[in-house]
């Protein structure tokens, strides 16, 4: 590829340009969902309704009410009282006032609003202010005065605490956890074994029992789920823990054998037969030889059945108990938190962050393996 | 005992269990059965070969045998019953399925996942990895669009909620529409069209896939066939359509194909953003309707999935002998 580095390939400036320009609007295009999410789930819910997260470094426009204290003052216009809308230490900037809640903003700061019965209401921009009313009566309550005023942006992680600690997202967490862990390791071992058979043993029937475990490989999940449950439910581990790595096991095992028989296949022939030449069995070439040196592929076969079981909804739906305490976090969040929280983004997206916090750091920081991996099982 | 310590446990009885089973098996065959000494040596050794393949493979055949086999046949009869499991019906679950509106137009639905997503995910994976092939920075971008590869199609459906939401203030696409002077809407419920919106969800999600493995492909091209085209006054455009397209069509292929198994699988999606509602429902989603109500039906829906596969399946096959042999 160096030789066509600069522009030998027919290639101008101008076309650089464009190009460069074209992946990164692709680019924005891609982050730009995932990133107005992570940037919700670190507002509160007012910010996050009072403005799009695209202003969220900027201040916000919100509308407060402040109850008038104090006692009034009788004077010739009438009775008056006086104060600050922030109180008597808080400090802002009004940029709009009103005496009615269905008008916090009918009004600009420094002018008079009038109000009904003659009342008048006049905010300064600094948060003071004089409400007049003309009564002969001492009013019997103190009126409430509405503005409007910026916010500076805030951060937190409010969200994260709430639904850690409340919403019982950690519990879904440890299970999602107690899933993932048995299921990515054993069908390792399992497929390992059945791979090195497929791949340097000879047998008859070998060829055939490639073509199936290809064909398994895209065989629905869907046709499983009711015939292994009622199985399940026979044997008597029911919708368990049990049930959901027997599952994930066997789903993950069509992959993992072809993964890793592709893998070995290309070994080193030379390294395999002096070892038996010098007499080690089948047994010791596999684990001390092959075993060892397929770990790339062990590696690509981890982190894909890591992410897909880290990330199923549908076998843990079917598999696993439908009681709360059960839940792994897709479930919790499609189930519980899309129907009890719907409208409370904040939750949703700290939510949403917890549950792929552990899938990107391992998609980050083992791309290369997983990027073999999908090669060898694509690349003919 | 909290699940977590069950599981850890499960993992040490499990990771045991198959080393003590693979290496118990190997050491008794060796030992007791076909011991290779006596007189019998050379004809044991022959044996014990012949059987250990089968050892070897034993743990795997049985779980796929039980899982992913079994089930094809034991959905289909399952199907073939009521909903209850008592009464056989013969193929009426699949007569109630044909006659419901809501079947056909979740096909119809699926139809257009299996056209739609495949091809937006590939062009736009080849897209990518075609701009990116010289770029300095490639590898940073194709990390990005590569990303959502790790999310759950449930966070996925989550993050586009997000930019699909009605409130001008929460949904970008409606922000963007206010900024235009259009009224708020809710773009889920835009007949016909919010399938392509949900469709959109697993294509964000897929163009990461296809770029890698076009990506990898582009790479392999012979650079001699590249230069001579530009020897010969070729432009960029046509060394693209004509020199590298074809030489990739094989990998094109595949992913294709790849993409188009995963999308008849993918119930999430739709779960999550519509429920199938509004016009979206697609045959997974259909299915888990049924799930736990009538099993019955649950079956013929997804025995119907398999009939769709399955010539993708042959395909597969037929390529893998082709290879093998």
């Amino acid at each position: 590829m160096a030789a066509n580095d600069d522009g030998i390939a027919g290639e101008t400036s101008g076309l650089k340009i464009v190009t460069n320009l074209s992946v990164v609007f692709l680019v924005v295009l891609w982050l730009i969902p995932t990133i107005g999410l992570l940037v919700s789930s670190f507002r509160d819910r007012d910010a996050i309704s009072s403005s799009g997260w695209w202003n969220a470094p900027f201040a916000t426009e919100q509308n407060f009410a402040a109850s008038a204290e104090g006692e009034f003052r009788q004077t010739p216009e009438g009775w008056v009282l006086e104060g600050n809308v922030f109180g008597e230490d808080g400090s802002g900037e009004v940029i709009s006032f009103g005496g009615r809640r269905s008008e916090p903003n009918a009004f600009a700061p420094g002018t008079t609003g009038e109000l009904v019965r003659g009342r008048t209401l006049t905010v300064e921009t600094n948060g003071d202010y004089v409400y007049v009313d003309p009564d002969e009566e001492q009013p019997s309550r103190n009126p409430t005065v509405y503005f409007g005023t910026k916010v500076p942006p805030s951060f937190s992680t409010e969200n994260y605490e709430t639904i850690l600690a409340s919403a019982g997202m950690d519990v879904a967490f440890i299970n999602t956890l107690t899933v993932t862990i048995p299921a990515t390791i054993i069908p390792i071992l399992v497929a390992a074994f059945a791979a090195y058979a497929l791949a340097w043993m000879d047998f008859p029937g070998r060829g055939v029992l490639i073509a199936v475990v290809v064909g398994l490989l895209v065989v629905p999940l869907q046709l499983a789920l009711v015939p292994m449950l009622t199985f399940h439910n026979t044997i008597g581990i029911g919708q368990s823990f049990y049930g959901i790595w027997f599952a994930h096991t066997a789903f993950g095992l069509p992959l993992a054998v072809y993964l890793l028989r592709n893998y070995m296949v290309g070994l080193p022939r030379d390294i395999i037969e002096s070892a038996k030449v010098d007499g080690a069995t089948d047994f010791q070439v596999f684990t001390k030889i092959v075993l060892p040196l397929s770990f790339p592929a062990l590696a690509s076969f981890a982190i894909f059945q890591f992410l897909w079981t880290w990330n199923d909804l549908l076998v843990a739906k079917v598999f696993l108990p439908s009681n709360s305490e059960s839940w792994v976090m897709t479930v919790k969040i499609a189930d519980d938190l899309l129907g009890s929280r719907g409208g409370d983004w904040g939750i949703l997206a700290a939510a949403a962050f917890v549950s792929i916090a552990v899938p990107l750091l391992v998609f980050f920081t083992m791309q290369r393996y997983l990027v073999r991996g999908l090669l060898a099982g694509s690349v003919k | 005992m909290s699940p977590l310590l069950q599981g850890i446990l499960t993992v040490i009885i499990g990771v045991g269990g198959c080393i003590g089973y693979f290496w118990s098996s190997n050491y008794v065959l060796d030992k007791y059965i076909f011991p290779p000494k006596g007189k019998d040596a050379g004809r044991n050794i022959n044996r014990a070969n012949a059987i250990r393949p089968w050892l070897f493979m034993l743990p795997a055949i049985l779980a796929l045998g039980l899982y992913l086999v079994y089930p094809v046949f034991g959905s289909f009869w399952r199907s073939l019953f009521n909903r209850a499991g008592d009464e056989f019906v013969g193929l009426g679950n699949y007569g109630l399925l044909f006659g419901d509106g809501e079947f056909r137009q979740a096909l119809f639905n699926n139809f257009l996942w299996v056209l739609f997503v495949p091809a937006a995910s590939t062009f736009l994976g080849l897209l990518v990895a075609q701009l990116t092939d010289r770029l300095s920075w490639g590898n940073i971008a194709k990390s990005l669009i590569f990303m959502p590869m790790a999310i759950s199609f449930v966070g996925a459906s989550l993050i586009w909620k997000f930019v699909y939401a009605v409130d001008p203030e929460i949904g970008i696409i409606n922000a963007l529409r206010a900024s235009m002077g259009f009224e708020a809407l809710d773009p889920l419920q835009v007949g016909f069209w919010n399938n392509f919106l949900l469709m959109f969800i697993l294509v964000w999600i897929q163009t990461g896939f296809a770029m890698v493995i076009l990506s990898a492909a582009l790479r392999g091209i012979p650079e001699e066939t590249i230069e001579a085209a530009i020897i010969d006054g070729a432009s960029p455009t046509q060394i693209f359509f004509r020199i590298k397209i074809p030489q990739i069509m094989g990998t094109i292929v595949v992913v294709w194909t790849t993409i188009t198994i995963l999308v008849l699988k993918v119930f999430d999606i739709v779960y999550t953003m519509t429920g199938g509602n509004f016009g979206t429902q697609i045959l997974p989603s259909y299915m888990m309707e049924y799930m736990f109500r009538d099993d019955g039906r649950a079956t013929a829906v997804a025995f119907v999935i398999m009939v769709i596969v399955l010539p993708v399946m042959i395909w597969n096959i037929m390529q893998a002998r082709k290879e093998v042999r």
